[in-house]
């Protein structure tokens, strides 16, 4: 038993505390201490006595001194008698706490619609000031070049080159295969419903077209992002969060000069040069399947490729290819640099950058078609 | 907690922890008896936190054995390591506090998973293990990322004392503590291992921890354990590590007498 009530001679209670008053029981310990000091239970004064007590932790210290208390809040007298010079310490240690303790925090939930309300407001807020710190970055970023076409010795060419090897040389194997595919599935569907008409030349003319101008560049870009935007964002949140942005700033360098421009600058030579192998990569798949599946000689889909594209489309494409790449980094920058003190802000960065740079990658992507089409290109 | 308490809380024989080729503990053997307070001390690299880290099990070892509360860890099965494990709490260097739960949350993290506990019961043991440790409840809802240096490792120490565990680990409790803060850190650590029978397994630098709270102390030096016990035994040392440590400049503060726990 590990709490008992009794009635001494006198007429005052006793009560026994026995056993083991540790973490283990302490479920079935608040239970019992609950049944006696709830209102209704009127036992009046007395002693409590603890020599039974085997074992005690804070658990059971904490849960005793409740006993004493709700015995004080009733304005009766609660004697502790033998109670064993070894548990003494941690009793009066823990009697000894703040009190009272503050009120629980009221379980949320009571107000949907203020609630919702407070919520769209501010996500509302939150998307203009991402809007603000991207343009922010973007000035940064731009700020940085001018300092660097000033000054070229400051420009760090080794980390470019490394960012380089990273987003450009590393992402070639994956990108051809991807973009390879994407060809192969273009070709594929192009002439499964063009020969219903007998449209099969034509197959050429869409792959190449809608690959040149706009599926290349968009596939490679929505992988970079993917790829690089997503490392950049974890790299330097996580170098925000052990303070080693703020490290670099206090021994007076720059981190935008540093980290960030480094990584744009290898953004921006890295996406042309995977467009243009996506692209080929995209026609060879075309061809591939045009050969092995539509029956056409490789030597016929070079021929009407020749007359279906022209340079301009070649151009179209590669012109959006370093804009998307800027979007990508300076999102990615901006992203890994709002980082706060959690693993999960790192998480919820990371992603925001990947979905923001997508997001941003198919927009400009829609500017540009419609800047094209008003020139005539 | 029916399991026997064997008269070490830690016992190691022959330890060899390697890092590739470089040897880091050479055969070390080490005793922390049930109930005392062990300071580890050593020069920096000298592997303290490698050993700590071994017998926690975060390491591997190369050879030897470690029992940690009469439980050998190569026999044990995961049942019982995993029982062990609730048994003992650590204290990182660091903090390791979860950066995603609030300084509440992280001390109830280890009580929500191993007890079947009310809200109300929970929410009070983990205010009263914040408040032992010397923080303030006000601070209990804020996260990780908002605590200084020493709240982080208040609040650490009240996550590894949320189950009372009866041994304990501390990676240099006292670093990164004002002189007071420490003091009573100290003060705490001797008090609740007078109430709980804690045993304490302690790497620290601060010599007045040493002198004020531990039994004993070891000091480990070329991968071995030098010396062992008071800490006037280490002061009549004649090892050169040991004469420095013991003896140098800041070692004045060992010459005033230990004041007796509380």
């Amino acid at each position: 038993m590990l709490l008992s009530l009794g009635r001494r001679d006198d007429g005052g209670v006793e009560l026994v505390a026995a056993g083991a008053w540790t973490a283990p029981n302490a479920a079935e310990l608040e239970r019992l201490v609950q049944g006696m000091t709830a209102d209704s239970f009127a036992a009046g004064a007395g002693t409590l006595n603890l020599s039974g007590i085997e074992r005690i932790d804070t658990y059971g210290a904490l849960l005793l001194d409740r006993l004493l208390l709700a015995w004080k809040a009733r304005g009766q007298n609660l004697g502790v008698v033998g109670a064993a010079g070894r548990h003494q310490g941690l009793l009066r240690e823990v009697h000894g706490l703040t009190r009272p303790r503050p009120p629980e925090p009221a379980p949320r939930g009571a107000d949907q619609i203020p609630l919702a309300l407070e919520h769209l407001g501010r996500s509302v807020s939150d998307k203009g000031r991402n809007l603000v710190t991207l343009i922010n970055m973007v000035g940064a970023l731009g700020l940085a070049i001018v300092g660097v076409l000033r000054q070229p010795t400051k420009f760090r060419l080794t980390s470019a080159v490394h960012q380089l090897d990273r987003v450009a040389w590393q992402a070639v194997p994956i990108i051809l295969l991807i973009t390879f595919l994407i060809g192969g599935i273009i070709a594929q569907q192009g002439f499964f419903h063009f020969r219903k008409f007998g449209a099969d030349e034509y197959v050429v003319d869409m792959v190449g077209i809608l690959v040149l101008r706009e599926i290349g560049v968009l596939i490679v870009a929505i992988m970079v992002a993917g790829r690089s935007g997503s490392s950049y964002t974890a790299e330097l949140g996580s170098m925000k969060m052990r303070e080693e942005i703020d490290a670099l700033r206090t021994m007076g360098f720059d981190p935008v000069e540093i980290l960030l421009l480094p990584r744009a600058i290898a953004l921006v030579l890295a996406l042309p040069l995977l467009t243009f192998l996506g692209a080929m990569a995209a026609l060879s798949g075309g061809g591939t399947v045009a050969w092995l599946y539509g029956g056409m000689d490789p030597s016929i889909f070079i021929a009407r490729l020749r007359e279906a594209i022209s340079l301009t489309h070649f151009e179209v494409g590669l012109i959006k290819a370093p804009f998307m790449a800027l979007a990508i980094g300076a999102v990615a920058c901006a992203e890994g640099l709002t980082v706060q003190g959690s693993a999960e802000s790192l998480g919820f960065r990371t992603t925001a950058c990947v979905v923001k740079s997508i997001f941003l990658v198919i927009v400009l992507d829609g500017l540009f078609a419609m800047f094209f089409a008003s020139i005539g290109m | 907690m029916g399991a026997p308490h064997p008269a070490s809380a830690v016992r190691i024989r022959d330890l060899v922890v390697c890092f590739g080729d470089h040897i880091i503990l050479d055969q070390l053997s080490l005793d922390v008896r049930t109930g005392e307070i062990l300071g580890f001390v050593g020069g920096s690299g000298s592997g303290k936190s490698v050993l700590l880290r071994s017998v926690i099990g975060l390491l591997p070892k190369r050879q030897g054995t470690i029992e940690v509360l009469g439980i050998d860890r190569d026999r044990a099965d995961d049942a019982a390591l995993h029982a062990l494990e609730r048994r003992w709490g650590v204290l990182f260097q660091r903090g390791a506090l979860f950066s995603s739960l609030t300084a509440l949350q992280n001390v109830q993290f280890p009580m929500r998973e191993n007890l079947c506990l009310s809200a109300r019961l929970l929410r009070d043991v983990a205010l009263a293990k914040l408040e032992m440790v010397g923080l303030d409840a006000r601070d209990a809802d804020k996260l990780p990322s908002e605590l200084s240096g020493g709240m982080t490792k208040r609040v650490a120490l009240a996550r590894a004392l949320a189950l009372d565990p009866e041994l304990v680990f501390l990676d240099e409790p006292t670093s990164g503590l004002d002189p007071i803060a420490a003091g009573e850190f100290d003060e705490l650590i001797r008090t609740l291992q007078q109430t709980l029978g804690l045993t304490v397994f302690m790497v620290t630098h601060d010599l007045e921890s040493l002198r004020s709270v531990c039994d004993r102390v070891a000091a480990l030096a070329d991968g071995r354990v030098i010396a062992i016990g008071t800490i006037s035994d280490m002061r009549r040392s004649t090892h050169p590590w040991m004469q420095a440590y013991f003896q140098g400049k800041r070692s004045h503060i060992l010459a005033t007498p230990p004041i007796t726990g509380a």
